[in-house]
């Protein structure tokens, strides 16, 4: 018996059929809430400002080390959007570059923080009521009983303050959270019939955690994780406020609003500019987030 | 002899029910977690940074000097023999001495503290009054303008980050409209005995109602932009929670019986409602005790995040391990005190297994 | 005549849906008759009968329609009277007893409030002495164990059965006159559903009250009940004495019910009703069983069918019969 039957290629054609009305359901799902769509177009727009930074930013140089100090305090005008800084910089030009240091975090955090916590929650929660469940629910429960930003400030303290340094302070205050949230669905999932069917079937370990376990959580994890990223940007916007990470003259938006703020209240451009930055990336993924949690509400 | 059996098999079930009870487990394992907490502290502060006594002294700092350091550290003995003996110092109140101070970091503690204790009670204050009022103004009267406008503020509140709240609020009422001061506990020339170090309870203990006025003013825009994002976020939860119970059939169930529409709502809709305002509360005190370090670096706040900061700024280790000793502590008798309230609350986490 | 009820028409809105679940219901209650309602789930049973107490969940509307009870049309009557009737006059069974119990709150705490406010329009303010003989005195009469522990207890310390006692006995205190049961037995255990019935059964009788029993359940139905209504997706499809439903069904919809009772008479298990219940967001224009009748025809499509009184007391709502 080789190749293909007509009705096993009829067969991949209807999964391939089903799959796409899946998707096209999603997104009519999702486009009922204007909302959601505006903060899908938002994070679109952030992004690709991030992305072509250097097109989009009318005074691109002004970015890291520039100084024209004749040029300095303008407040908002038609050649300075936003206005200029103490170094007579384009503020506007350093948030849009600040966009890029923003989306830079998000995306190195949460591509650290998820899996780990993911998979390490799908492992403990499969096994349960052994050594190593304890172990990683223990470990998670203790990274959260301490305020997620002081954590994150006192490991930034020992490290060197640089930008970098900055994220591995937050993926490394932010992995239990996953850990958590993947362990309490998988335990309530674990004694479940399908699950006792595919270990009686036989099925690999792998393939019960990633093919049966996962699917059905990844609709929360991705609302959680698209809520997350607002939360990440706050967090490192924080720690670089403080002065423990991004330094000067790096765009980055918490160090902007710190740099700002002592010449507050006179240049009050100065330091709103790069907060308005900052709110406008939470606002849009937290309606982005809004608008997945509905698609997946459902299910 | 039948009765002394009866006797020992009555102690040992009240044994058993008192290590069953839900309260004494739930003390039991924070005080667990606060040890792990400890351990975390530990490494994070002796095994993270490569040398911490160069670390603590800087670069410039002679040889010799850095070596006596590591000596007073312990740091050439075994991991866990550095933790017993640094515990046994905590215990007995010796947190190290501080970099920046030349004093042990548990007398700045004790000199620093009260003043964010005051800051988060009061912003504590403000959080239940406004989230409380703000939610039941919104659910009793839904997709009214009240409620409209209350989901647009929430909406804000919590985009809104508390340092930017802290700065918009600072312009506004404290520049622009100059209300309310700008910065600092009490106004120039005005002094408050100290005898909790609370200068608010401290000025109505020694009659100074002047202090006490203005210690409030002073305290008004710092605890706001700490309260606002957790008001806003509660607000909604409460709102959300009871549009939901009030169609619920154990609601209708009492309008059937012609129970009065307020007794319903402020009874029977809104105790289960107050369930999950309440349980977000442990993440908002969690987020507050963080964003204190930020606010009272913005609002120069003799507190004791901002001693922590400067500790930080300056590699201070001591004075950093003993900040986030404390907060931790703090926050785990916080989320213990938050889960009682739950569970009076709600009996059903009582009997859970 | 106690209840009766015209032309009901009951939506659910919401921002972006309406949900016409009720199509224009007609029923009629005489003292001490004891009436059913046979429906699926889904056929809104349970909506018609929180009409008529008007406890309607917040999306809930009547655009049209009259309840009359004792004369009066509920859906215009004043809050005060309205009150008088919720406490003194009609009492509810609820589904299931689990979500009608507020969790967080002991039994005592809502059935003490329930007698409260009861004797309070009787003009009379109750210790909590008398709220505690009145509470003893009614969970005798359901045959509640214990009363002292029932009280202190919460909702899901209960067993299910108990339960739904402790909601019997909450439904009587309010139902002087009328007693809507609303599937109280199928969320028990059989041996106890049994135990059940009969236990409201005789205190109906005790107490002069005239039910409608609603269910999906043919058998209890059958015992239960002197007058039948079938109620399909938000219609009422047929109306008679209970006997002359069950040997003598007029309506299609009926008939399939009927026939599809596993009987110990006669040879195996019925088929099923092919289909399923319409869409309530985009209900058919005509006859709201059109779509899975076998005898359908072109005008049953378009326009709903009249009422058509076939016999002394027997009404159905057909083409078939026009």
């Amino acid at each position: 018996m080789g190749g293909t039957s007509i009705q096993e290629v009829k067969f991949i054609e209807l999964e391939k059929k089903i799959k796409r009305e899946n998707w096209r359901r999603i997104w009519f799902r999702f486009k009922k809430s204007k909302l959601s769509i505006l903060g899908l177009s938002m994070i679109l727009v952030l992004l690709f400002t991030a992305i072509f930074a250097d097109y989009v930013a009318p005074y691109p140089s002004h970015a890291g080390l520039y100084i024209a100090f004749k040029n300095a305090y303008k407040p908002p005008s038609f050649e300075h959007i936003l206005g200029t800084d103490m170094y007579g910089r384009d503020v506007f030009s350093r948030i849009v570059f600040g966009f890029r240091y923003a989306f830079m975090m998000i995306g190195l955090v949460l591509s650290l923080v998820v899996p780990t916590g993911v998979i390490l929650g799908l492992i403990a929660g499969y096994y349960r009521g052994t050594f190593i469940e304890t172990i990683i629910v223990r470990l998670s429960d203790i990274f959260i009983s301490l305020p997620p930003l002081v954590l994150a400030l006192s490991i930034a303290s020992i490290l060197e303050p640089n930008i970098f340094n900055a994220m591995m302070a937050v993926s490394l205050m932010w992995w239990p959270w996953y850990v958590k949230l993947t362990y309490s669905m998988t335990v309530s999932l674990r004694n479940e019939p399908f699950i006792l069917a595919a270990e009686s079937q036989g099925a690999s370990t792998l393939h019960i955690l990633f093919k049966e376990l996962l699917p059905i959580q990844l609709g929360t994890i991705l609302t959680k994780v698209t809520l997350d990223a607002g939360w990440v940007i706050l967090i490192g916007a924080a720690i670089s406020f403080v002065g423990l990470g991004a330094q000067p003259p790096t765009p980055d938006l918490g160090t902007m609003v710190s740099e700002y703020s002592k010449y507050l209240p006179e240049y009050w451009w100065m330091s709103l500019g790069p907060a308005a930055g900052i709110v406008l990336i939470i606002l849009a993924f937290n309606l982005l987030g809004d608008g997945i949690r509905d698609v997946f509400a459902g299910e | 002899m039948n009765q002394r059996m009866d006797i020992e098999l009555t102690i040992l079930k009240r044994l058993q029910n008192f290590l069953n009870n839900y309260y004494f487990r739930k003390i039991l394992y924070s005080i667990v977690t606060l040890f792990g907490i400890s351990i975390l502290i530990f490494i994070i502060a002796r095994v993270l940074p490569g040398d911490p006594a160069r670390l603590a002294l800087g670069p410039r700092a002679p040889e010799d000097v850095v070596e006596q350091y590591r000596k007073l550290l312990r740091l050439k003995e075994p991991i866990y023999v550095q933790y017993y003996y640094w515990l046994i110092d905590v215990f007995n109140g010796r947190f190290g001495l501080s970099l920046v101070t030349f004093r042990d970091v548990l007398t700045d503690i004790i000199e620093f503290l009260p003043a964010t204790v005051e800051l988060i009670i009061f912003t504590l204050i403000i959080d239940i009054v406004g989230a409380f009022s703000l939610g039941v103004l919104s659910g009793r009267k839904p997709n009214s303008f009240i409620d409209n406008s209350v989901r647009i503020f929430a909406y804000a509140g919590i985009a809104i980050p508390s340092f930017v709240w802290a700065i918009i609020l600072q312009l506004i009422l404290a520049n622009w409209l100059d209300l309310l001061p700008a910065y600092g506990r009490l106004s120039l020339g005005i002094e408050v005995n100290r005898i909790t170090g609370i200068v608010t309870l401290d000025s109505l203990l020694t009659g100074n109602v002047i202090a006490f006025i203005d210690a409030i003013t002073h305290l008004i825009i710092p605890s706001l932009s700490l309260a606002i994002g957790c008001i806003a976020q509660e607000a909604r939860i409460l709102r959300s929670s009871l549009i939901e119970n009030v169609n619920k059939d154990y609601v209708l169930n009492m309008y059937a019986h012609g129970i009065p529409g307020s007794t319903i709502f402020f009874k029977y809709a809104l105790k289960p409602s107050m369930i999950p305002t309440i349980t977000i509360m442990t993440l908002d005190m969690a987020s507050m005790l963080g964003n204190a370090f930020l606010v009272e670096l913005i609002f120069n706040w003799p507190g004791l995040s901002r001693y922590g900061i400067t500790a930080m700024l300056r590699k201070d280790l001591n004075a950093i391990v003993g900040v986030v000793l404390v907060i931790g502590l703090a926050y785990t008798i916080a989320s213990i005190i938050i889960d009682l309230v739950v569970s009076y609350l709600d009996p059903r986490v009582r009997y859970r297994r | 005549m106690l209840l009766e009820i015209s032309d009901l028409y009951v939506y659910y809105r919401s921002y972006w849906y309406t949900l016409k679940v009720l199509n224009g219901v007609w029923l009629r209650l005489d003292r001490g008759e004891r009436v059913g309602i046979i429906g699926e789930s889904g056929s809104g049973k349970t909506t018609l009968l929180k009409s008529i107490l008007r406890i309607l969940p917040q999306n809930g509307m009547i655009p049209k329609g009259e309840i009359r009870y004792d004369g009066k049309n509920i859906l215009k009557l004043s809050s005060s009277e309205l009150t008088k009737i919720r406490r003194r006059e009609i009492g509810m069974i609820f589904q299931d007893p689990m979500a009608a119990l507020n969790p967080v709150f002991k039994i005592r705490d809502q059935l003490y409030d329930i007698l409260k406010y009861k004797m309070m329009i009787e003009g009379h303010n109750p210790s909590s002495r008398e709220l505690y003989e009145e509470a003893v005195k009614i969970f005798s009469d359901v045959r509640l164990p214990d009363p002292d522990r029932v009280l202190e207890s919460y909702p899901f310390q209960l067993s299910g059965g108990m339960r739904q006692r402790v909601m019997i006995a909450m439904a009587l205190i309010s139902a002087g006159k009328l007693l809507l049961a609303d599937e109280p037995t199928t969320n028990l255990d059989v041996t106890i559903q049994d135990q059940i019935l009969k236990l409201i059964h005789r205190l109906a009788a005790q107490r002069n009250l005239s039910t409608i029993l609603v269910s999906h359940a043919l058998g209890m139905v059958y015992q239960m009940t002197d007058r039948v209504y079938v109620l399909y997706a938000g219609d009422i499809m047929e109306e008679a004495r209970t006997r002359d439903l069950f040997s003598k069904p007029k309506h299609p919809y009926t008939q399939l019910l009927v026939a599809s009772t596993p009987r110990l008479s006669s040879v195996g298990v019925g088929e099923g009703i092919k289909g399923k219940l319409p869409d309530y967001h985009n209900p058919p224009a005509g006859c709201r069983f059109a779509p899975r009748c076998p005898y359908v025809m072109d005008k049953c499509i378009n326009t709903k069918p009249r009422k058509i009184q076939v016999n002394r007391e027997h009404i159905v709502s057909c083409y078939l019969y026009d």
